[in-house]
């Protein structure tokens, strides 16, 4: 999957996921048709900057910005990799 | 009736919130289904709840955590506050699934759900046929439901449909996914009949025979192996032709909370049939008392209430020793495993009911002969008296 997850790809909610933080479960979940994942903070950190208008790049920028760290394009990839695999995902042009 | 896919509270050791939270907004429903869940006395519960007191509901549940809401009947819409009920909702942040036979559904209603903030429409076929769609349904529905799937799609939900299966239409599956397709469904539930309320009155016209059961899933993985990923299908397994029982609802009390028209709250779809469980009503009581306090909702919590085999069965963990009605259906105790599982000292009850329903397959009926009872209003208030409400002996 990795192939197709270049720099400048713009991952997306699929239609009809929902993402929300439940102060119920302390986490974000992502909320689709009768069904529902909690997710890990990371996850949450994620998935709440896919908006299908920032580029992975930009994506990664943020996170390194706002956790203070360096070197996160690989684990990102990796789970943006995976989330289009489960269709939470998908890419826009 | 299919277990809702949410992930185990959070809470290690206690309780954690009603994650989902299914509303019968009424027991009123246009069709007649021979399969239905609903309780067969259903005539005899009293009045619906009014819209404010549905909203409290809701407002209480999601405040606990509540966040998969189900809008279910009956027929929901048969309400004419059903929009209200799901602005309210999507206000409140639930994820919204309606759960509908399109009955009522028209270009109006449905813009206006989808205003409304509603999420997802699960729409259910009785056959692929017109004339079995309208025998089992006891009604002419099968070209307005067609009309139905165009305008959900029209409206940009996924197409999502689910067909209850059993003895009379099994032998269709083949068909029943052609039409699938035909109609751009993404998603279909074959689900097997589950044998509570009506479905439990006509087990023995309905359950499946073992060789149809099997034709039918070979059918379904020929239809995956043509289609992939276009069109995804469920099938579930009747839990008669299995050997351990279905985690049912996670265990009573861990996750569902469902609440029936006239404000009873339910540990599952099914419970009103359980004997000594007495259910609090959401007139009465706050959701929070119901799900926390309730003597009904601790009932089965835990594994204290465990009898043998289950009370020393490692497997007690995965599957919480299986249904607690169908426990009672077919042993006469809550408390017994679930005669599902083979290692059930009554699983002779269940293995029994399929051989019948062998033999029945094996012998040929007249066209259109048949001892389905339809579930209608007036059957329903003679129902009680019909077949009272407790477990088959033997």
């Amino acid at each position: 999957m990795t192939a197709g997850l270049d720099g400048g790809a713009r991952p997306a909610l699929v239609a009809g996921m929902r993402l929300q933080y439940e102060p119920a479960q302390s986490a974000h979940v992502l909320l689709y048709p009768e069904g529902m994942v909690k997710l890990n903070g990371t996850a949450g950190a994620i998935l709440e900057r896919c908006s299908g208008e920032r580029t992975l790049e930009q994506i990664v920028a943020d996170l390194e910005k706002s956790y203070g760290a360096s070197g996160l394009t690989k684990d990102v990839s990796a789970f943006i990799a995976y989330a289009l695999e489960k269709h939470w995902l998908e890419l826009r042009a | 009736m299919s277990a809702p896919a949410v992930a185990a509270p959070a809470a290690a050791g206690g309780v954690g919130p009603p994650l989902w939270l299914l509303l019968e907004l009424t027991y009123r429903c246009p069709l007649h289904c021979v399969f239905c869940y609903n309780p067969t006395d259903f005539a005899n519960t009293g009045p619906e709840l009014t819209t404010a007191a549905w909203l409290r509901v809701l407002e209480q549940a999601r405040a606990l955590g509540a966040v998969q809401l189900g809008l279910s009947g009956g027929e929901p819409l048969a309400r004419e506050d059903l929009e209200q009920i799901v602005a309210r909702a999507h206000a409140l942040g639930f994820y919204v699934n309606l759960i509908t036979s399109g009955i009522g559904m028209t270009e109006a209603r449905i813009r206006a759900l989808k205003d409304a903030g509603l999420d997802h429409i699960q729409l259910s076929f009785q056959d692929s046929t017109r004339e079995l769609n309208d025998f089992l349904s006891s009604t002419r529905t099968f070209e307005l439901k067609a009309k139905v799937a165009g305008l959900i799609r029209a409206h940009g939900y996924p197409m999502v449909l689910n067909v209850v299966l059993h003895r009379h239409n099994i032998d269709h599956v083949g068909e029943i996914l052609a039409l699938a397709e035909r109609l751009g469904a993404q998603y279909v539930e074959l689900a097997n009949t589950q044998y509570y309320g009506w479905a439990w009155l006509n087990r023995e016209e309905l359950l499946p025979s073992r060789a149809q059961l099997e034709r039918a899933e070979a059918v379904t993985n020929e239809f995956r192996a043509r289609v992939g990923q276009a069109t995804k299908v469920y099938f579930v397994v009747p839990d008669y032709f299995e050997t351990r029982p279905k985690p049912c609802m996670s265990g009573l009390g861990s996750l569902f909370l469902a609440i029936a028209p006239d404000g009873t709250a339910l540990p599952c779809h099914a419970a009103r049939m359980l004997p000594g469980l007495e259910l609090p009503n959401v007139q009465h009581s706050s959701v929070r008392e119901i799900w926390y306090e309730s003597s009904a909702f601790n009932r089965f919590r835990g594994q204290g209430w465990m009898k043998e085999p289950c009370r020393s069965c490692p497997e007690r963990e995965k599957d919480f020793g299986g249904c607690r009605c169908q426990a009672y259906l077919l042993t006469g105790d809550p408390d017994n495993a679930d005669p599902v599982c083979e290692l059930s000292p009554h699983h002779h009850r269940v293995t029994e009911a399929v051989a019948r329903a062998e033999a029945a397959a094996g012998a040929p009926r007249h066209a259109g002969e048949h001892r389905l009872v339809f579930r209608d209003h007036r059957t329903s208030i003679a129902v009680t008296t019909l077949m009272p409400r407790k477990p088959q002996a033997g």
